[in-house]
Order: C-alpha cells, then sequence, then structure tokens
C-alpha cells in the first residue's frame, strides 16, 4: 500500500475553487477571475489525477491501490468508517475520465455562460459537484461513497434549477431530487443489510479495502457461497438481496428503468450541465457502484440476471421514445438511458470491464454530443427545436465536423471509440455468463442489437435534423414572429468561440481514438502487431468475474472463492492465487479458441452492417423530410410521466390531503391537542369559583381539606392514635 | 389528682377549635389574627405536652421554631393589614375580595 496526503488534494481542489467562487466570486463578478478559479481547481485535480494513475506506482501501473487516510471518520464499536480515500485501477480511470472531461466542459462553460448573471454561482456548483463526484470515487468505504452519491445528487438538484426564472427548472430538479431519494433507499438498506452480513461473518465492516484494522468487506463477501439462482433469495436477506438493493440505488442515480424519469427532464439545466452531470459522469456512478461491489454481484445470479434485464429493458426502451424527440437534448438525454441501460447489461452478464470501457467510451463521445449540441444552442440563440434548426454546417463548421465523430461514436462505426465498447458488451451478452439461464443470453443479444440499430437511426436523424437540409430557422417563426417578436428575431446561427470549440475537438479526437485501449483480442490479433487488451487487462485484478462454466459440479462450495477474485489487493501481491489447478475455474487471459474468435468477429461484422444499415435508414427517412410525424406513443415518452403520475404521484397526494391530512393531521393529531387544550380550559373554569377572594372560604377549604386529611388517617391508622391513649 | 396527658391535649384542641371558629366566623382582621395565633398556640401546648409526656426536648425545640415564625408571621400581617386599612380604612375582610388594591 502507498499512501500519501498529496491525494486528498485531487477532491479538495475543487472544493476550495468552489469556495473561492462562492465566497470572493459573487463579490468581484468578473467572468475572468470565476472561470480562472473554476478550471484551474480541476486542472490541479486533472494533473494530480494522471500523476497518480500514472506514475510509476501509481494506481494504473501497480496492483496496489494509492490510500489516503485522512481521519477515522466514525468508530462505534465494531462499526468503523473512515475518512479515507484510495485510487485503485477501477476509480484510477474513473478519475482521469471525470478530471479530464469535467476539465474540458469547465473551459466550454466558461464561454457558453458567458453573460450569465449566475456565473459565479454556476462555477461554484460546477465545481461542487466535481468535489462530490470525486469523493465518490475515492472514497474507501461504503459511507464515504455515499456521502458523495448524496453530494452529486445535491449539485444535480441545484444545477437542474439553476435557471430560476425558467418555468420548469424547479419542478424537473424536484423530481431529480425525489426519484434519487427512492433509489438511495435501496443504497442505504444495502449498506446496512451488507455490514450486518459482514459482522454475521465475523469480519463487520464496510470498506471497499483491506485496511489496518480493517478487512474489506468484499473481499469478505467473495469468500461466502454463491447464491442459488432463485426468486425467493432476493427476500431472503443474503447476498442477493444486498446487490437488488445496492441495484436499486443504481437504478435511481442512473436513471434505469423504473426510475429514469427524471434524466429527460433534467435537461432543464444549463448544457454544460448535461454535459457533465447527465451525461458524461454522475449518471455513471451507478455502473461505478455495481462494478465496484462486483464480488457481491457475481455472488448474486438472481440479482445479475436482474441488472440485466432491466439493463436491456431501459436500452431499447429509451431508444425507441429518443427517436420521436423534437428537442435536441432530450434524444441526447434518452440516448444517454439508453446507452447506461447497455452498460448495466454488460454488468448483468458479468462483463464489468466491458461497461467500465462503455463508461469511458460513451463519456467522451456523450460529453462531446452534449457540448456539441450546446454549441448548437448557443449559436441559434438558444433554441432547441431541432424542428427549428437545419443545415447548420454551412453556419457551425467546427460543431459540425466535431459532432460527426461524436455521433458515429455513438453508432458504432469501427475505428470510433463507441465501436470497441459497444461491441464487446454485445460479444459477451452473446457469449453470456454463467449467471443467466439458458437461452436469455441470446434474446439480451438481440435485444442490444436493436438498441444498437435504433440508436444510429435516431442519432442520425438527429444529425440530419440539424445539421442536413433545409434552413428551417427562418421561416418557421412567421406563423407566430409576432408573439416572440423579441426573443426570436432575425435567427442568425454563429460558430462558437475558440473556448468552447477547443474542448469539443479535444471531444472529438477522444471520441475517435479513444476506443483503441482497449481493442478486443478477436479483432487487433488480425492485425498482428500488439494483441493486448490494455484496458481489460488493466481492470481484470480488480473485478470480479463469473465462474466461466456453469457447470453443477463445479460450482460447488469446494472451489468458488477461487472464482471471485477478491477485489482489493492492498500489499501488492495479486488479489488471488493463480487459479490454474482448479477446474473450471475462469482464466481471464487464456487465448480464446479459434472458433470462439472467429464467432467474435462474425459479431462484430453482423453490429458494423447493422451501425451503418441504421445510418443508411436514418438518412434516406430523414434528409428528405426531417420534421417527419413520429408516432405520437414515442413522442410521448409512451406516456410514462403520466402513468407514474396518476398511479403514484395523484394517489399519494390524495391520499395525503383526503386521509393524512384530513382525517389523520386533522382528527387524530389536532384532535387529540385540542382535546387536551379544551380539558384543561373546562377544568380551570371550574375551579375558577374556588379563587372568589373571600379569605373565608378559603379558610373554611382549608379547613375541610385538613379535616377530610386527619379524617382519612384517624380512619385507616386507628391503632397508630391507639398508641396515645392509654 | 395528678394532670394526664389527656387533659392537655383536650385543652389544647378547645383551644384550637376556638380558633378555627373565630377565623371561620369574624370579619375583622385583627380578630382573625388573633384566631391564628390562638392556633398556633394551642398546636405549641401539644408540644409540650407530649415533650414532657415522652422525656424528650425535641418537641420543645419546635415550639420555638414555631414561636420564631409566629413572631415574623406576625410583623408580616400586621403590616398587610396595615396597609389595607390606609386604603380602604376598613378592617372587614368580606370588602377585601376584589383581589387587589
Amino acid at each position: 500500500m502507498n499512501t500519501t496526503h498529496l491525494l486528498s488534494l485531487i477532491i479538495f481542489a475543487p472544493l476550495f475553487g468552489a469556495a473561492v467562487n462562492w465566497l470572493v466570486g459573487r463579490r468581484l463578478r468578473n467572468e475572468r477571475f470565476i472561470g480562472i478559479i473554476a478550471c484551474a481547481s480541476v486542472g490541479i485535480s486533472t494533473i494530480l489525477g494522471f500523476y497518480f494513475a500514472f506514475k510509476p506506482d501509481g494506481a494504473l501501473r501497480s496492483t496496489a491501490p494509492v490510500m489516503d487516510h485522512l481521519w477515522t471518520w466514525i468508530q462505534v464499536g465494531t462499526f468503523r468508517a473512515d475518512f479515507g480515500l484510495a485510487m485503485d485501477r477501477l476509480s484510477g480511470i474513473y478519475v482521469l475520465f471525470i478530471t479530464f472531461v469535467g476539465f474540458l466542459i469547465h473551459v466550454f462553460a466558461t464561454g457558453y455562460m458567458h453573460g450569465d448573471p449566475g456565473y459565479y454561482r454556476f462555477f461554484a456548483y460546477l465545481n461542487l459537484f466535481m468535489f462530490a463526484m470525486l469523493t465518490l470515487v475515492l472514497g474507501d468505504n461504503f459511507l464515504l461513497m455515499f456521502v458523495g452519491w448524496e453530494g452529486v445528487g445535491l449539485c444535480s438538484y441545484l444545477l437542474i434549477g439553476y435557471y430560476l426564472d425558467k418555468e420548469e427548472a424547479a419542478p424537473a430538479a424536484k423530481k431529480a431530487f425525489i426519484a434519487n431519494r427512492v433509489g438511495d433507499w435501496g443504497f442505504v438498506m444495502g449498506i446496512l443489510l451488507l455490514f450486518w452480513m459482514t459482522s454475521g461473518a465475523g469480519a463487520p465492516s464496510i470498506s471497499f479495502f483491506d485496511k489496518p484494522g480493517l478487512t474489506s468487506a468484499l473481499a469478505t463477501v467473495a469468500k461466502m457461497p454463491v447464491d442459488a439462482f432463485a426468486w425467493h433469495t432476493i427476500f431472503a436477506g443474503g447476498i442477493t438481496s444486498i446487490a437488488v438493493l445496492l441495484f436499486i440505488g443504481a437504478t435511481g442515480k442512473s436513471a434505469q428503468i423504473p426510475l429514469f424519469v427524471w434524466l429527460p427532464d433534467a435537461m432543464a439545466g444549463p448544457t454544460p450541465v448535461s454535459a457533465l452531470i447527465h451525461a458524461a459522469t454522475m449518471v455513471t456512478a451507478g455502473v461505478y457502484m455495481v462494478v465496484r461491489c462486483s464480488a457481491i454481484f457475481t455472488h448474486a445470479p438472481t440479482a445479475m440476471f436482474i441488472v440485466a434485464i432491466i439493463g436491456a429493458a431501459t436500452a431499447l426502451f429509451a431508444a425507441t421514445i429518443g427517436l420521436a424527440q423534437n428537442d435536441i437534448k432530450k434524444v441526447l438525454a434518452y440516448s444517454t438511458i439508453s446507452q447506461l441501460g447497455y452498460m448495466f447489461l454488460a454488468c448483468g452478464v458479468g462483463a464489468f470491464i466491458a461497461a467500465i470501457f462503455h463508461v469511458m467510451t460513451h463519456a467522451f463521445f456523450k460529453a462531446q454530443l452534449f457540448l456539441g449540441s450546446g454549441s448548437v444552442i448557443h449559436g441559434m440563440h438558444h433554441e432547441q427545436d431541432m424542428r427549428r434548426m437545419g443545415n447548420l454546417r454551412k453556419y457551425l463548421p467546427v460543431t459540425w465536423l466535431t459532432m460527426c465523430a461524436g455521433w458515429l461514436a455513438i453508432c458504432g462505426v469501427p475505428i470510433w471509440a463507441g465501436f470497441f465498447s459497444k461491441d464487446e458488451i454485445l460479444w459477451r451478452v452473446w457469449v453470456g455468463g454463467s449467471s443467466l439461464p439458458a437461452g436469455a443470453a441470446k434474446a439480451l443479444w438481440f435485444i442490444g442489437i436493436v438498441t444498437a440499430l435504433l440508436t444510429a437511426i435516431y442519432m442520425t436523424r438527429l444529425m440530419v435534423m440539424t445539421f442536413w437540409g433545409s434552413e428551417r430557422f427562418g421561416q418557421a417563426h412567421d406563423a407566430h414572429a409576432e408573439s416572440h417578436a423579441d426573443d426570436h428575431h432575425a435567427v442568425t446561427p454563429h460558430e462558437s468561440p475558440l473556448s468552447m470549440t477547443v474542448p469539443l475537438i479535444v471531444l472529438a479526437i477522444l471520441s475517435t481514438v479513444g476506443g483503441l485501449v482497449g481493442v478486443p483480442y478477436a479483432i487487433s490479433s488480425i492485425t498482428g502487431g500488439h494483441p493486448e487488451n490494455y484496458f481489460e487487462q488493466t481492470l481484470a485484478p480488480v473485478v470480479s468475474s463469473l465462474p466461466a462454466v456453469n457447470n453443477p459440479e463445479v460450482t460447488g462450495s469446494s472451489n468458488l472463492h477461487l472464482l471471485s477474485p477478491a477485489p482489493q489487493p492492498t500489499d501488492g501481491k495479486p488479489a488471488i492465487a493463480p487459479v490454474g489447478e482448479a477446474p473450471g475455474a475462469a482464466t481471464a487471459h487464456e487465448t480464446p479458441s479459434p472458433q470462439e474468435l472467429n464467432e467474435e468477429r462474425l459479431l462484430a461484422l453482423v453490429s458494423v452492417l447493422i451501425a451503418l444499415s441504421g445510418i443508411g435508414a436514418g438518412w434516406f427517412m430523414f434528409q428528405r423530410q426531417p420534421v417527419r410525424t413520429m408516432p405520437q406513443l414515442l413522442e410521448n415518452k409512451y406516456y410514462v410521466d403520466e402513468i407514474y403520475d396518476a398511479a403514484i404521484i395523484q394517489p399519494i397526494k390524495v391520499g395525503s390531503r383526503e386521509g393524512l391530512w384530513k382525517i389523520f393531521d386533522v382528527g387524530v393529531i389536532d384532535g387529540i391537542i385540542h382535546t387536551i387544550g379544551g380539558a384543561v380550559v373546562k377544568f380551570g373554569r371550574t375551579i375558577r369559583y374556588m379563587q372568589i377572594g373571600f379569605v373565608r372560604a378559603y379558610a373554611a377549604i382549608i379547613l375541610a381539606g385538613a379535616l377530610i386529611i386527619i379524617g382519612y388517617f384517624a380512619y385507616t391508622g386507628a391503632h397508630v392514635l391507639r398508641y396515645f391513649v392509654r | 389528682m395528678v394532670p394526664q396527658l389527656s387533659w392537655y391535649l383536650a385543652l389544647s384542641a378547645v383551644l384550637f377549635t376556638i380558633g378555627v371558629v373565630g377565623v371561620m366566623i369574624k370579619r375583622n382582621v385583627i380578630a382573625m389574627f388573633m384566631c391564628i395565633e390562638l392556633m398556633l398556640n394551642a398546636v405549641n401546648l401539644t408540644f409540650v405536652s407530649f415533650s414532657s409526656f415522652f422525656r424528650d426536648t425535641t418537641g420543645q425545640l419546635f415550639v420555638f421554631i414555631v414561636m420564631t415564625v409566629a413572631a415574623a408571621e406576625a410583623a408580616v400581617g400586621l403590616g398587610i393589614i396595615i396597609a389595607i386599612f390606609r386604603n380602604r380604612e376598613s378592617l372587614d375582610v368580606d370588602d377585601e375580595s376584589t383581589l387587589k388594591l
């Protein structure tokens, strides 16, 4: 374990930036000062992040995480939670792209938010978000992760509701906050159950890592037997319950069915926020958590299956909605939900590394697309409706070219980043994990490939509607030109300033080449050269894998602990002993057989064809007729919001108003209070007549009282008196 | 005929009852005050009787305390009576039923 206090600067630099901008920036109101503080603080994090990841004994180059124990936070009995940071290979990769993409988006935002009265507030929130997100990723135990988890939720709320004068912003912010609360319930319950379970196993802990005096909770779980595949295990309170509860937390943060409804509405926030929080970083926190807890999930095949189903369903569902949206940011929002579904699908089949790979490439190309859309919106004077765009490549050439890179990446065209990660996921789904029941893998793969087709179509539609075709921003307003003559007249799109185009270009390059770090063996071996998959090799030691074969004889309890590598080695040695001698054990680095390679190559070819046909279909459908009427069902998002409103919100509202308020609050609570108060008043009215002011009446009362007391003692204690009277 | 304890107690009871009845029926504040003193002294008589009977000085100690309190009470009580008389020119307690000056 190598320890350094410098690691904490990664999280505290943005916090400091937030404080400076909030306290000093609000007085100075100097955009240059605020922008420099905000970007520099994130820049420090970026530099430190890269340093700790790539230095000789850094997080990505040795198996030992870089750790920083700041202080022991909570110590109650056997429970201990540290305020400690740890950067291992998984969190290292997250830190790299969070800080780097975050830095680019900060730079972009200095241009995008130019002239906004809340400039200091925006950057204070954005820096605070970076602090929370990095705390989430670097926290070395569940509780600190939860602090970051709630922190990013808070910043998300603040930034969605950033435009105080925008009507839909405040409800959208509340919706995001409340939907996340539902998920957080699951997360907290999962943590509690995990602590309870590790206590039962004799090593109470909620830490991710082995530390002095603390055993990793994940290692404890990894030593336990795998839960059976059965639905009732969800409610049994065992590992499966923990996994399902944690996944509920992930559905909230990562916008999966059923809690995805907040993410499209979150687009009410400024576009850099959508890019940073609601596409690149925060929404992938759920994937991070699931992968971090891969030791738990690999021991809960039922939960894995649920994750895979929810992921696949979300991917398809959101992609179909994305087809019919007209707001450029809404399309990207549903696209994000869909891609997050892919990531969970990968997690569900045990392809945790592929999921993280997709998180990373998605961070590049989705941030690129969102910033590109931000550039379009900026250039169009805050017009977001794609029906009023068209032929913008003439006016915004840089934005157009860079967005093309993001477009090709998300569609999965070879060489561009999305191809490798998406193809990896689809291949791993096709192979299936041992967690899946027979046949499910192929069905999930089919959903995945349909989603890929839909993705290519709706992204092509977005590009075509925005950048090709006829210019619709002039005449589209004629109909109601009078009504918004003030804010919309004379729309001449203009290219964005350098502070916005440079991040676009950098992200476009990353979207193009970012996938090359994880070229799968099947493809890289065609050309020879370096057939290693660097990405997979980097992450393999920190991620648990499923048993390779679902063989009932092998999955006995004897060697199960070998199948799930203990997650977090801290002493520099490999997490587990080599498993070669264990029959049926997963050997990740084994060279696959030629048939498998050919199958993988064939599937890659299929997904390329699917992507190209999707692009082609989108092109021919929308090139001629960009403003095509889409199915009402899709345009209205399957009426999910309306269904939730009718099924959940209205019953709660009515129940609260009619039941809790009018019956319980008014009847019971107020009833008790009023009854007590009324009784006191009545009693007072009654005994008021004793205080009439006549001294002799008081004397009479005293006498009466004395007589009663004497009488009582005389009656009950006559034998005492008898003692005196001889 | 040697005086018995019960004689003293009977005398004390009689004195106490006179005091109680006096407080109940008298309207004059001074008279009521004297009746209260009478009750206190009836109790004092009981104390000394028992003290003598039990050969125990504790009862006599109590008498001293009661006398001290009675003296203090007389001082305060008479002060109040004078204050009331100056304001109302009357010593009838039934006139003082408004509970204020």
